[in-house]
């Protein structure tokens, strides 16, 4: 099975997709943001400053969605010593740490207004503050090992460490009483507090911003490739 | 219309700057990880181009290496 996780097979692939995804990346956050800042009603309480929430959920969403990825990696490649797994994690880890700081920062402008200050140690912005320290320490970790073996256990450890901390960001707004609202959307039930007038310009935001993880991801792992190559060009 | 775009009764100094910072930030990491991509291939072709015809006839039976050599910039 692990044959089609080639790097050889891969590349032929990833190296011609990334025009296209970022064709579509345009099109979709073109319609998004049209969605988003014009044609999407104000909220009743909020008012016009809802639309933050058209960055600020994608962004937390898929940083959580790329951490919990990277744990899961990083299991795959103790497991079944798959080197190309840890450079799939390591691909996707510069898209999660920025969607992470877009959380935090477009939270603490969206927090200003509603709450009336810039910042809060809440159970739930705490949390994520944690998420992007442990970002920071994995994406840090492959800059300052310089052996092979050695990075990918401590990497792997950071990111397995790291998503217990997940479930925590999640749960944080029930275990906790916090400033932050709790969830509005829950993917296992059919139940949603929001209307479709704003969820579908949030539906469409969160697959621009998925795309983008997904452009920037490919982007990195041809990098990523081509530096293995490089250090094989010196053995032949 | 337009005024209301821009102010979003008063909330619009706080919704533009959070969209501005994420586009900021997408831009700035697109070009970063473009920029490390070219870098990257350019280190890849200089390398492959000192190799002498034996060793560059070896690297060229590789897929991969063809593909990083074909592909001048592929985004």
């Amino acid at each position: 099975m692990f044959k089609y996780f080639e790097p050889n097979k891969i590349f032929a692939i990833t190296s011609k997709a990334p025009k296209y995804v970022l064709f579509l990346f345009i099109v979709i956050l073109s319609i998004g943001l049209t969605e988003a800042l014009i044609l999407s009603p104000q909220d009743y309480k909020q008012s016009d400053a809802v639309r933050i929430m058209y960055v600020h959920v994608p962004a937390a969403w898929i940083s959580l969605g790329i951490f919990s990825v990277l744990a899961l990696l990083s299991v795959g490649s103790f497991v079944f010593k798959n080197k190309n797994f840890a450079l799939i994690a390591k691909s996707l880890a510069p898209s999660g740490f920025v969607f992470n700081i877009i959380a935090l920062v477009t939270g603490s402008i969206w927090g200003k207004p509603t709450w009336g200050t810039w910042w809060a140690w809440d159970a739930r912005i705490t949390s994520m503050l944690i998420l992007a320290l442990f970002y920071g320490m994995y994406l840090l970790a492959w800059r300052i090992y310089e052996n092979k073996e050695q990075v990918i256990k401590v990497t792997s450890l950071i990111a397995i460490f790291g998503v217990i901390n997940v479930p925590i960001i999640k749960f944080s707004v029930d275990w906790w009483n916090t400033l932050h609202q709790p969830a509005s959307i829950d993917i296992l039930s059919t139940n949603t507090a929001i209307h479709p007038s704003m969820l579908i310009p949030l539906g469409i935001m969160t697959a621009a911003f998925a795309l983008f993880s997904l452009l920037i991801f490919l982007m990195k792992y041809n990098t990523e490739l081509i530096k293995v190559k490089n250090k094989g060009l010196d053995r032949l | 219309m337009i005024n209301e775009i821009i102010l979003m009764n008063g909330y619009g100094v706080y919704v533009w700057a959070s969209f501005s910072f994420t586009l900021i930030s997408f831009t700035t990491l697109y070009f970063v990880t473009k920029l490390q991509f070219l870098k990257e291939q350019k280190r890849f072709s200089s390398k492959f181009g000192s190799l002498n015809v034996e060793k560059a006839k070896a690297g060229k039976t590789q897929g991969i290496n063809r593909e990083i050599l074909t592909n001048t910039s592929s985004i």
